[in-house]
C-alpha cells in the first residue's frame, strides 16, 4: 500500500500540552467524526511541557470544522494549517520504508 | 498544614461555593466520603447515578451554576453517563468526580475498575484522570473554568483511590475559577450585522440555549422590541421571552406551529443567538430560512457556519452582541410584515383539539398551569408529554424550564425536578411525565420521600411509549411494536409505597378538583391522568423533510402514512 502524498491532503501543526490523554482527546475527536488521519507524528518541544503533533489528512468539506473542533480541545494551544509544501512526511516516509 | 487529596478535593469545592453534591459512594470514592463527612457540604444521596447525575443538572439548570455529582469506580461511573452525555448535549456545566482504582492497579482488570477517563472522553468538555495529590490544586479550579467558559458543558474528573489517600502539604489554596473573559467581539461584523437589520423588511429573531445561558434575556427582549423582531425560540431557548409578549411566535421546528415555521420561510433576515441550528429545529437545512440572509451570534466559533453558512458571523458573547446593536440600531416598526405575521398567526394555529374528553393533554397543562405559580419550575421527561409542554406551556422567564433537549433522555424528569427544588426550595416544581419516562428513574421517588420536596408529579398517562408509537403509526404502517406497557403499573400505588402523596385521577368523582387540591398541597406528590393513547403531537415534521412539510393530522383510517 503506498500513501498517497498530493494535493488532496491537508497537513495541521498542532502544539499541545505534552501529558497523558491529550492524543485520545485528539484521535477521539477524529474517530467520532469518522475522519481518517493518514500519517501522525508527535514529538515534545525543547520545553517538554508542550509537544508538538503532525496530522496528515484527506482534506473534505468537513476540515474547517474539524479545525474548529480541535482548536476547542483544552490541551491544544495552537492549530495550524499547511499546504503540500512541506515535507515532512516524505522524509518521515524514508524512515518507516515501504 | 497536610491534606489528603480527598480533602483538597471537598477544600476546593466548598472554596468554589459548592454547597450540595449528589452522589453514591462506593469502595474506591469511600476517602471523598470520608473527608465529606466533615464538611458543610450537604451530600444528597441518590438511588442510582443516573439520578445523582440529574439531580446535580438539575441544579445547574435552576441556578445557572456549574453543580457536582460523585460516583464511585467501575459500575459507578458508567452509570454517570447517561447524565453526562446529555450535558454535554445541552451545554450544561456539571462537574462529575469519580473514585478510580488505585494507579497501582489501573490496567489490571482490577475489582470495579472501568476505563472511565476513555469512557467520559467522547462526552465532556474535557476529562482527567489525575495521578497525584498535588495536579488536583490544578485540575478542581480548572474543572470549574472549564465548565463554566464559553459555551457551558460537563466535565469529568477521575481520581483513583491512593489519589484521594496522599497527604501533601498545602501551604496557599488556589482561587476559586471565575468565568473567564469572552473572546472580544469584532466591530466590524457587528456593523454589518446591524447594516443588514436596517435593511431587512421581514426579519426574525431566534433565541437558543445560548442567550438563557448568557443571560441577557431581558436585554434581548428590549432589542425585539426596538426593531418590532418576531421572535421565535428553539426548544432550548424556551423561556427566554415571555410565552404571551405580543412578539413571542413559540417553539420552531418539527413540533412547531404552522404559522411559526411559515413565518420563518417568508422572512427575509434571521438573527440567530444562540443557537446550534439543531436538525429538529431547522428541518431540512438546505430549505431552512431559504429566503432569508443569516446573522448568527454564538460564543463558540465551531458552531458558526457548521450547519447554516452565515452571512454574518459573530462569535462572542451573544449578551455583548446584544448590547451593542441596541445601542447601534434605530427604532424599527413594520407594519406590512406585522400584518403578514398575523394573518399566519391566524390562518395557522396550532391545532389544538378541544374536543376528546376532559382530560386532552393541552386542556390539562392550561390547567396545571392556572393552578401553578407563574414562576414555578416546568420539568419534562421525553416524548409526547414533553412536546405538548413545550408547545403549549406559557413559560414567563429564563430558567424555567428544565427538559432534555439534545439527548432526548427518558427518565431525565424526576432527578432533575429534584435538583430543581433543591437548589430553589422556595418554588413550586411541575414535573410533567409519561408512564414510559417515569419508570425509568423512579427509584428516586425515594429520594424526594426523604427530603419532602415540593414536587409536582404530573404523568400523562397514555399506557404507551407514545412518541415512538406516533412514530409507528405516522411512518412504519401501524406495525406497533415494543410500544405497550400491557401490565399498566399503578404509578400513584407505587408513589404512596415510596412515601409521598399519590393520586389517581380515574378514580375522582371531580378529576378537576382533586388536581386542584394535590397541586395546591405543599409537599411532593405523583398525579397519574389517564389520556387517550391515540392522541399524537402535531404538527410534525417527519426527520428529514423540511419545516414546511408539515403533517397536520393523523391520515384517515386507510389512508397511509
Ligand atoms: C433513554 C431513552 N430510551 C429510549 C428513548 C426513545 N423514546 C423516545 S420517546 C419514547 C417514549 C416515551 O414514552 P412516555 O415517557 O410514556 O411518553 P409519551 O411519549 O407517551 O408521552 C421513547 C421510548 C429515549 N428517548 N430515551
Amino acid at each position: 500500500m503506498t500513501a498517497t502524498y498530493n494535493s488532496g491532503n491537508a497537513i495541521l501543526q498542532l502544539t499541545v500540552r505534552n501529558h497523558p490523554g491529550v492524543m485520545s482527546h485528539i484521535c477521539g475527536l477524529f474517530a467520532r467524526r469518522s475522519y481518517n488521519m493518514e500519517a501522525i507524528l508527535c514529538l515534545p518541544l525543547a520545553d517538554r511541557r508542550y509537544s508538538q503533533v503532525w496530522l496528515l489528512l484527506d482534506e473534505d468539506a468537513r476540515l474547517e470544522q474539524v479545525m474548529r473542533q480541535t482548536q476547542k480541545l483544552v490541551d491544544v494551544i495552537d492549530v495550524r494549517r499547511h499546504d503540500g509544501a512541506v515535507d515532512i512526511f516524505p522524509r518521515l516516509r524514508t524512515v518507516v520504508g515501504e | 498544614m497536610k491534606y489528603s487529596g480527598a480533602q483538597i478535593v471537598v477544600k476546593l469545592l466548598e472554596r468554589q461555593g459548592i454547597r450540595m453534591v449528589a452522589g453514591i459512594p462506593g469502595g474506591a470514592s469511600l476517602p471523598l466520603y470520608d473527608a465529606l463527612s466533615s464538611s458543610s457540604i450537604r451530600h444528597i444521596l441518590a438511588r442510582h447515578e443516573q439520578g445523582a447525575g440529574f439531580i446535580a443538572q438539575g441544579m445547574a439548570r435552576t441556578e445557572g451554576r456549574p453543580a457536582v455529582c460523585l460516583a464511585s469506580s467501575g459500575p459507578g461511573a458508567t452509570n454517570l453517563l447517561t447524565a453526562v452525555a446529555d450535558a454535554k448535549m445541552d451545554s450544561i456545566p456539571l462537574i462529575a468526580i469519580t473514585g478510580q482504582v488505585p494507579t497501582a492497579l489501573i490496567g489490571t482488570d482490577a475489582f470495579q475498575e472501568a476505563d472511565t477517563f476513555g469512557l467520559m472522553l467522547a462526552i465532556t468538555k474535557h476529562n482527567w484522570i489525575v495521578r497525584s495529590a498535588r495536579e488536583l490544586l490544578e485540575v478542581i479550579p480548572a474543572a470549574f473554568r472549564i465548565a463554566m467558559a464559553g459555551r457551558p458543558g460537563p466535565v469529568a474528573v477521575d481520581i483513583p483511590k491512593d489519589v484521594q489517600l496522599e497527604q501533601i502539604e498545602v501551604v496557599q489554596w488556589p482561587e476559586p475559577a471565575l468565568i473567564p473573559a469572552p473572546p472580544p467581539l469584532a466591530v466590524s461584523e457587528l456593523e454589518q450585522a446591524a447594516a443588514l437589520l436596517a435593511d431587512a423588511q421581514r426579519p426574525v429573531l431566534m433565541l437558543g440555549g445560548g442567550v438563557v445561558h448568557a443571560g441577557c434575556a431581558a436585554a434581548i427582549q428590549s432589542l425585539a422590541e426596538q426593531l418590532e423582531l418576531f421572535t421565535v425560540a428553539t426548544f432550548m431557548g424556551l423561556g427566554a421571552m415571555p410565552s404571551t409578549h405580543r412578539l413571542f411566535l413559540g417553539m420552531l421546528g418539527m413540533h412547531g406551529a404552522r404559522y411559526t415555521n411559515l413565518v420563518l420561510e417568508e422572512c427575509d433576515l434571521l438573527l440567530a443567538a444562540g443557537v446550534r441550528f439543531d436538525d429538529r429545529a431547522t428541518g431540512e437545512a438546505a430549505t431552512f430560512c431559504r429566503q432569508a440572509r443569516i446573522i448568527h451570534i454564538d460564543i463558540d466559533a465551531s458552531e458558526l457556519h457548521k450547519i447554516k453558512s452565515a452571512d454574518v458571523a459573530i462569535n462572542g458573547d451573544v449578551a455583548q452582541a446584544v448590547a451593542y446593536l441596541r445601542a447601534h440600531c434605530p427604532s424599527a416598526s413594520r407594519p406590512s410584515w406585522r400584518q403578514r405575521v398575523t394573518a399566519l398567526r391566524a390562518d395557522y394555529p396550532l391545532p389544538i383539539d378541544e374536543h376528546a374528553g376532559e382530560f386532552t393533554p393541552y386542556r390539562l397543562l392550561s390547567q396545571i398551569a392556572r393552578l401553578v405559580p407563574p414562576d414555578c419550575v416546568v420539568v419534562t421527561d421525553v416524548g409526547q408529554h414533553q412536546m405538548w409542554t413545550a408547545q403549549v406551556y406559557p413559560f414567563t422567564r429564563p430558567r424555567q424550564w428544565l427538559s432534555s433537549g439534545g439527548l432526548g433522555t427518558m427518565g431525565f424528569g424526576l432527578p432533575a425536578a429534584i435538583g430543581a427544588a433543591l437548589a430553589q426550595p422556595q418554588r413550586t416544581v411541575v414535573c410533567i411525565s409519561g408512564d414510559g419516562s417515569m419508570l425509568m428513574n423512579i427509584q428516586e421517588l425515594d429520594t424526594l420521600a426523604e427530603h419532602g420536596l415540593n414536587v409536582k408529579i404530573v404523568v400523562l398517562n397514555n399506557q404507551h411509549l407514545g412518541l415512538v408509537k406516533q412514530q409507528q403509526a405516522l411512518f412504519y404502517g401501524e406495525r406497533y411494536l415494543g410500544i405497550r406497557n400491557r401490565r399498566a403499573a399503578d404509578l400513584a400505588a407505587i408513589a404512596r409505597a415510596m412515601g409521598i402523596g399519590g393520586i389517581d385521577l380515574q378514580d375522582c368523582e371531580h378529576p378537576l378538583a382533586a388536581l386542584d387540591r394535590a397541586l395546591a398541597t405543599p409537599g411532593p406528590v405523583l398525579i397519574n391522568v389517564p389520556i387517550d393513547p391515540e392522541a399524537m403531537v402535531f404538527p410534525m415534521v417527519p426527520s428529514g423533510k423540511a419545516n414546511r412539510d408539515m403533517i397536520l393530522a393523523r391520515p384517515a383510517a386507510g389512508g397511509g402514512a
